[in-house]
């Protein structure tokens, strides 16, 4: 046990629940920001060959706080006939899936919210929680175009949990554990036949999984080819028509943050969370290194959802739903079988 | 091609945008440059020179308009406003009969209106209206849009030199009055 622990576990509860949530609210905020810059902004621009914001701050870098400015100022309006505490309360919800899901992402040996045998299990759990706050946003705007966002979003939220969660399942078998960090030490201390060099990163040897999950969690994420709930060009903006101001930003801080903690939980199952080859997993120094390591793991991943994003065209509803009933589920079981069984061989 | 493939090229296709711009030197030299590699220009800094005959904005050569209404009469918009009176000008002839000639106390045209159709530059039977590549004309007010003789005479300097239509062609060459 290190020194650092022993500080945080020499605190009061309250002391200790203080530093969690800031560092939570830190993590999920910090990385909504640097996602939103580096890609929405900066790398999708260079994709169109133009530049993005350039005017406010060094290279629009402080264009993030303009926008939030712009947000805060605007009037918070409520639909007459809006059901008045569900469209208040939609946004938090969501939002709140996302800080749920960040507590069990670990980032070094003693730099985690919560460590729990549940681990994976709690985050897919939590992160369906979201679907509630979708479906109440769309009900609670009495708008037609929210309703069927949000039943479109409820119907392929639903459809792609599945997948998500048994391309999970194939990685929790190999690991032995749904802990997420006893799935990082799993992959520290494995070894490609007998070479030891990298650990056992799963994407190697769960790749069919990785691509699943990729997949799956850019249609949780509802990002484009996923993006029916929000089709602007039928729906106007989807669940999101009616709302202004804060909440929409609440809406949006959500879709970026969830982004972000999807691609760390994506990084921990896949890529070997913040284990770095050659050092010694239980090392001190990781407890700083890790975060650093994560946060460069999430901003790969994540690029790779805005590559997606803003390259491929929109799926058709029945095109959506195929793809995830008859070509993703179907994958994810196979592999699930094939793991069970390379697991009792070796 | 198939679904795969095609999904791959793709991203290809995006992402090696992404690169040429970051890197407009090609990736042996990776220097990252995207203000060099971008397609935009950033507008209030850079100009982007228009075309030399591109439609910014209406041009009035005072002297020859005679007042005669047609270009407010056939503008869509109703945008043009003309008012004139009738002056005594000296004979074309020694010993001859003053001539009457209409002379313009106001043109106004209201780009607050104006959908730059071209029909009046089109219709003006004297030559007088020309089109000018000047395309920053924009007012804080939408009143200020009204932009009188004396503004539209100065975007007639922007106006360029005739050029000769191509060999073989015979059609009339339209006069465009020393500037």
């Amino acid at each position: 046990m290190s020194a650092s622990l022993n500080i945080i576990g020499e605190l009061a509860y309250w002391q200790q629940t203080g530093i969690r949530v800031g560092a939570g609210l830190a993590a999920v905020l910090l990385i909504a920001g640097t996602l939103v810059y580096l890609h929405l902004f900066k790398l999708v621009s260079f994709m169109q060959s133009r530049l993005g914001p350039m005017e406010a701050g060094p290279f629009g870098s402080l264009q993030l706080l303009a926008e939030v400015g712009k947000f805060l100022q605007k009037e918070d309006i409520f639909p007459r006939k809006a059901d008045r505490f569900v469209f208040a309360a939609a946004p938090f919800v969501v939002l709140m899936s996302t800080f749920l899901l960040v507590v069990v992402v670990p980032g070094g040996p003693d730099a985690w919210f919560i460590d729990t045998e549940l681990g994976i299990y709690l985050a897919m759990a939590v992160s369906s929680i979201s679907v509630i706050g979708i479906l109440m946003a769309g009900w609670g705007s009495a708008s037609k175009y929210s309703m069927l966002g949000g039943l479109r979003a409820t119907g392929q939220l639903i459809a792609y949990e599945l997948p998500l969660i048994l391309a999970v399942i194939g990685v929790v078998i190999q690991a032995g554990t749904m802990n997420m960090q006893g799935i990082v030490f799993a992959q520290a201390e494995g070894s490609i036949f007998g070479w030891d060099g990298i650990g056992n990163p799963y994407i190697l040897t769960q790749g069919v999984a990785f691509l699943i999950f990729m997949i799956a969690m850019q249609a949780e994420l509802t990002q484009a080819p996923f993006d029916m709930p929000i089709a602007e060009s039928e729906l106007v903006s989807g669940y999101m028509t009616e709302y202004s101001g804060m909440r929409f930003l609440l809406f949006f801080i959500g879709e970026f943050a969830t982004a972000g903690v999807f691609s760390a939980v994506a990084a921990v199952l896949f890529l070997g969370g913040w284990y770095i080859p050659g050092i010694d997993p239980n090392d001190n120094i990781m407890n700083v290194l890790g975060p650093l390591v994560m946060l460069v793991k999430i901003v790969g991943l994540t690029f790779v959802v805005f590559w997606a994003r803003f390259t491929f065209p929109r799926f058709r509803e029945d095109q959506l739903q195929k793809l995830a009933w008859k070509v993703l589920i179907p994958l994810a079981l196979a592999n699930i079988v094939v793991t069970g069984i390379l697991k009792v061989a070796f | 091609m198939g679904l795969v493939p095609g999904l791959i090229k793709g991203l290809g296709v995006t992402g090696g945008t992404m690169l040429r711009t970051i890197f407009p030197d090609g990736l042996k030299k990776p220097i990252p440059n995207p203000v060099k590699g971008a397609e935009t220009v950033q507008y209030p800094h850079e100009k982007e020179s228009p075309p030399t005959r591109a439609r910014g904005v209406i041009a009035l050569h005072e002297e020859n308009c005679t007042a005669c209404m047609l270009c407010a009469r056939e503008c869509p918009d109703w945008c043009i406003y003309i008012e004139g009176h009738k002056e005594k000008a000296p004979p074309r002839r020694a010993g001859g009969k003053p001539r009457k000639v209409n002379a313009i106390d106001r043109f106004d045209i209201d780009f607050a209106l104006c959908m730059f159709c071209g029909i009046c530059v089109d219709v003006c039977p004297f030559d007088a209206l020309f089109w000018s590549p000047e395309y920053e004309f924009s007012e804080p007010r939408i009143a200020d849009l009204l932009h009188d003789k004396s503004r539209l005479a100065e975007w007639m300097e922007t106006v360029p030199a005739f050029e000769a239509y191509e060999a073989g062609s015979e059609a009339k060459v339209k006069q465009v009055p020393p500037t």
